[in-house]
């Protein structure tokens, strides 16, 4: 899945799986890729966290992005896969379902988020590029970290 | 050398600094000499070196920067004009003060400097009348002893002696320092004539002293490094970073310990042990790099106190005590305020002026003490005047007004529950706004500042004895002790700080000792109800602890006690703190996360947080029971509620005492009962508490009256209703249960000692009139003035602290 390079802005992104949907966050972001970790959960927390992980001693909050996207949790026995991202000097960890390639990809095949988006994950998603025969969703990690 | 002290070598690195400093100012001040800001700078200075130098025992040193102080502040107000005489006392204020460190610096002490050409230099330019003379060499040395005298006799005496250090050879070094840098200020001031040989009494052992030193002084030279060269200035940032990189090994080598202990292999066992001991004495390092004494902060406060005592006309010595007790600097900036602020607070609202002071019989100078030692893992600072205290009673009508509390639980407060009322947000006691407190920045902004950081506050005071304000404040926040404990499957810590002690309880004795009031859990602490809060509730979780067991940390915060039920208690530990991220942060249940030892990560409680929510969610709670038992009770019930506890009284009667009205609920033996004239009285927690057993009070029969049973029982089941300092003890036979009021019937059908009767559950029960059950065992009960003692049983200010 490689999009066409061309000397126009173009962006890296890295992908994942999550429900089927590819997503993208950009590569500038992303500190690791780890296999699913133990967690400690969080009494009382938003339901989005799903917990803590002990990231070589440092303390990461992990959100649980199908439920900040909105969708049906991860079936029972499927491990997740955990992204780290740094935003604002600050690490936190996504629960994805599992993680795909580097892409780099295209502003001219950028486009507004689908309307079938519901509203939830609609506030999350920058929006869509056009890959071939697939959509690939950006994902705004600012907002999904926020709050 | 290798002996000099920490602080000693603080003092001189810093002094050295202070001293170019001191120098680009005063030169500066010739091209300027009106600037206030340059004296000041000056003043600030000279001030903290005499500080320090009192502190530490320099008397040569205090002597010449007290005069140079004096001088100074007279410049800085006005009262002197700088003129060149002056100047140039300054300057030779600074190079003996110079002199004095380079020979504390090599000699461990002050050695034979002579500071009395300085001081008489200083002293002579302060006399307007006396500048012209002070030129002359002859009238210098002549006034020189006496004007030392006058200012500072001990030091001077001290001065002049012969010194038997002057022998040593270190002491000679600075001889012959201090003769080449007196020449060469000679040169300079022309008005300070160098008297060093006619001075210094015994001259004779100084020749070979100095040939000898000379030599020792070169082969000494390259060698030792002076101690500004040898520390270095290092950002805090790095120290955190090192900190946190420390705490990281720490927990490896947990593990690692861990782990080794299970293996049989003795090499690695042994390298695990070194490595234990080198990481233990790493962090203990690293910890200490991050200290600083508490003077720091301190050294500030002097200038402070006396720039504010002459505001408010007041004549205020401040005397210090622990200035060498060391924390960590991250919480040593933390305190910084709120200690500012309460020694503003003691010199503007503590310390009398000296008139009210005389007419008290105290001396007229009010002393404020500051004091910090470490105390089992803790920094105490104390913040005490020998003022005219707190008012107690006025703190309590301000507090009322200021609707904080009512008048009713206001007046069953102890007289040291009351004091704490200061803390509340919202009250200040200054009835003016003066120009240094009363700002709005109030005691509450202290306390908030300093639970921030862990710590606790409290407030002694006595009439017209003084205040003493104490913080508890940790040693550092970056490892802290903590008890980390299991819930539902999960481990959590708790700062120690807030941890009382621990209570565990097998499932039969929980049976019996935790009871239920209104819904409610509480447990009966050697008397003292303590609210319960299930931990896996607060969280919703399901307890995985089915035995009946009941383990409860009481816990204290913001001055009210809870036991928290939790699962099982694992163990007690260091823990690093880790920050959590902003989605944790703003829950505000956790003050942070931690890496345990196996690599699992457990949340700290945030114990402040936690009672603040799990104490309020049950009062909303009751208010909506309570709501809801009103709207039963429809329109035509009283509109206030009130809890009754029902007790037996014998005879099968029963009686209601309003709930808050109770203080505790005790159990006392009976042949603890001793008779004082026709009452009966027992000893109880080192006071002595009159006794009045409802039975006979009421008149229940006594032929089957439990009045005679309980000649025979035992146990005494005991109500203790407490009003300010002053308790009684209710004898009763049985303590049934709590029922609300609202949903009762009332009838007037009353006897002496009742207020009526009402039914409360299906029986007719006496409400017994609280006041006249207590006049009849201490008819002076209510007759009270403004209590004379603190108090000593440290009464709790209600049954439910909700």
């Amino acid at each position: 899945m490689s999009a066409p390079t061309t000397t126009r802005a173009t962006t890296q992104l890295a992908t994942f799986w999550l429900d089927g949907d590819l997503y993208g966050v950009e590569v500038a972001h992303v500190q690791e890729v780890l296999r699913a970790q133990k967690l400690t959960r969080v009494p009382l927390a938003p339901p989005a966290v799903a917990g803590l992980i002990n990231l070589r001693g440092q303390v990461v909050t992990a959100i649980e992005l199908r439920e900040r996207l909105g969708r049906p949790a991860r079936p029972e026995g499927a491990d997740s896969v955990v992204i780290v991202v740094r935003m604002h000097g600050e690490a936190v960890s996504f629960l994805v379902d599992g993680i795909a390639d580097v892409v780099h990809v295209d502003a001219a095949d950028f486009e507004q988020p689908p309307d079938t988006l519901d509203g939830r994950a609609r506030e999350l998603i920058r929006g869509a590029y056009k890959l071939d025969g697939r959509l690939l969703l950006a994902l705004d990690v600012a907002r999904v970290v926020a709050d | 050398m290798d002996g000099m002290d920490d602080i000693v070598e603080d003092f001189l690195v810093e002094s050295h600094e202070n001293l170019d400093q001191l120098d680009r100012d005063l030169v500066a001040l010739e091209q300027d000499p009106g600037s206030r800001e340059r004296l000041s700078s000056i003043f600030r200075t000279i001030h903290t070196i005499k500080g320090t130098s009192g502190f530490l025992a320099f008397g040569k040193l205090e002597e010449v920067t007290h005069v140079g102080e004096n001088m100074l502040s007279k410049l800085r107000d006005g009262v002197l004009e700088l003129t060149p005489h002056r100047t140039d006392a300054l300057l030779t204020m600074v190079d003996t003060v110079r002199e004095l460190l380079g020979s504390i610096e090599t000699a461990g002490s002050e050695g034979a400097v002579d500071v009395s050409p300085a001081v008489a230099a200083i002293v002579a330019s302060m006399e307007p009348v006396a500048v012209a003379a002070a030129a002359g060499p002859g009238t210098t040395g002549t006034a020189a002893p006496a004007a030392a005298e006058a200012t500072e006799p001990p030091a001077t005496a001290e001065g002049t002696a012969p010194d038997p250090v002057l022998d040593d050879l270190p002491a000679g070094v600075a001889v012959t320092e201090a003769s080449a840098v007196l020449a060469e200020a000679a040169e300079v001031v022309d008005a300070v004539p160098v008297r060093r040989t006619d001075q210094t009494p015994p001259p004779a052992p100084k020749a070979p002293a100095r040939a000898a030193a000379e030599e020792h002084h070169e082969e000494q030279a390259p060698g030792r490094r002076a101690v500004a060269d040898s520390t270095i200035r290092v950002d805090v940032d790095l120290l955190d970073a090192l900190m946190q990189l420390v705490g990281e090994l720490v927990l490896t080598r947990n593990q690692i310990v861990q782990y080794v202990s299970r293996q049989a292999d003795t090499d690695l066992v042994r390298a695990g042990q070194r490595l234990n001991l080198i990481a233990s004495e790493l962090q203990e390092g690293v910890m200490k790099t991050r200290m600083q004494p508490i003077d720091h902060i301190w050294s500030k406060l002097p200038r402070v106190v006396r720039d504010l005592g002459q505001q408010c006309g007041k004549q205020v010595r401040l005397a210090m005590e622990g200035n060498e007790t060391e924390l960590d600097k991250t919480l040593l900036e933390a305190v910084k305020d709120p200690l500012t602020h309460l020694v503003r607070n003691s010199v503007d609202h503590g310390i009398e002026t000296p008139e009210a002071r005389r007419a008290a019989g105290k001396p007229a100078d009010g002393v404020l003490s500051l004091r910090a030692r470490h105390e089992s893992g803790q920094v105490v600072v104390e913040v005490a005047d020998d003022g005219g205290g707190i008012d107690a009673a006025r703190v309590g009508a301000k507090a009322v007004e200021r609707g904080l509390v009512t008048a009713d639980a206001l007046s069953r407060m102890s007289h040291s529950d009351v004091l704490q009322l200061i803390f509340s947000p919202g009250f200040s006691t200054a009835a003016a706004v003066t120009n240094v407190s009363g700002r709005g920045v109030g005691m509450d902004v202290v306390k908030t500042n300093i639970e921030a950081i862990g710590g606790t506050i409290e407030i002694e005071s006595e009439a017209g004895r003084g205040t003493c304000t104490r913080l508890r404040i940790p040693l550092t926040l970056a490892i802290v002790p903590a008890l980390t404990i299991e819930c539902a499957g999960d481990r959590y810590a708790i700062p120690q700080v807030s941890l009382q002690e621990l209570v565990s309880l097998d499932a039969e004795k929980a049976a019996s000792a935790v009871e239920e009031i209104g819904g409610a859990q509480v447990y009966r602490l050697r008397g003292e109800l303590l609210p319960l809060v299930r931990l896996a509730d607060v969280f919703g979780l399901t307890s995985d602890r089915h035995d009946g067991h009941v383990v409860i940390a009481v816990l204290r915060s913001e001055g009210r006690r809870f036991g928290l039920v939790v699962d099982r208690v694992i163990n007690t530990e260091e823990i690093v703190v880790k920050a959590v991220g902003a989605q944790l942060k703003s829950m505000g249940l956790y003050s942070g996360a931690t890496v345990l030892g196996d690599g699992t990560v457990a949340l700290i409680l945030d114990v402040q947080a936690l009672a603040r929510r799990a104490l309020r969610a049950e009062s909303v709670e009751r208010a909506e029971q309570r709501a809801q038992s009103q709207a039963d009770a429809h329109a035509a019930g009283p509109a206030e509620r009130q809890r009754m506890l029902l007790a037996a009284i014998g005879g099968g009667r029963r009686v209601a005492i309003p709930l808050d009205t109770v203080t505790r609920l005790e159990q006392l033996r009976a042949d603890s009962v001793e008779r004082v004239g026709s009452r009966e009285v027992v000893q109880y927690r080192g006071a002595i508490l009159p006794i009045v057993r409802l039975d006979r009070h009421l008149g229940a029969m006594p032929s089957y009256g439990y009045g005679e049973e309980t000649a025979a029982r035992e146990v005494l089941e005991v109500i203790v209703y407490a009003d300010r300092d002053r308790s009684v003890a209710i004898v009763v036979e049985e303590i049934l249960d709590i029922v609300d009021d609202s949903e009762v019937l009332h009838s007037d059908i009353d006897d002496a000692g009742l207020l009526g009767s009402a039914v409360f559950g299906d029986k007719v029960t006496e409400l017994l009139d609280v006041r006249a059950a207590i006049l009849a065992a201490d008819p002076s009960f209510y007759a009270f003035d403004a209590p004379a003692h603190p108090d000593a049983t440290g009464v709790p200010t209600g049954l439910l602290a909700v």
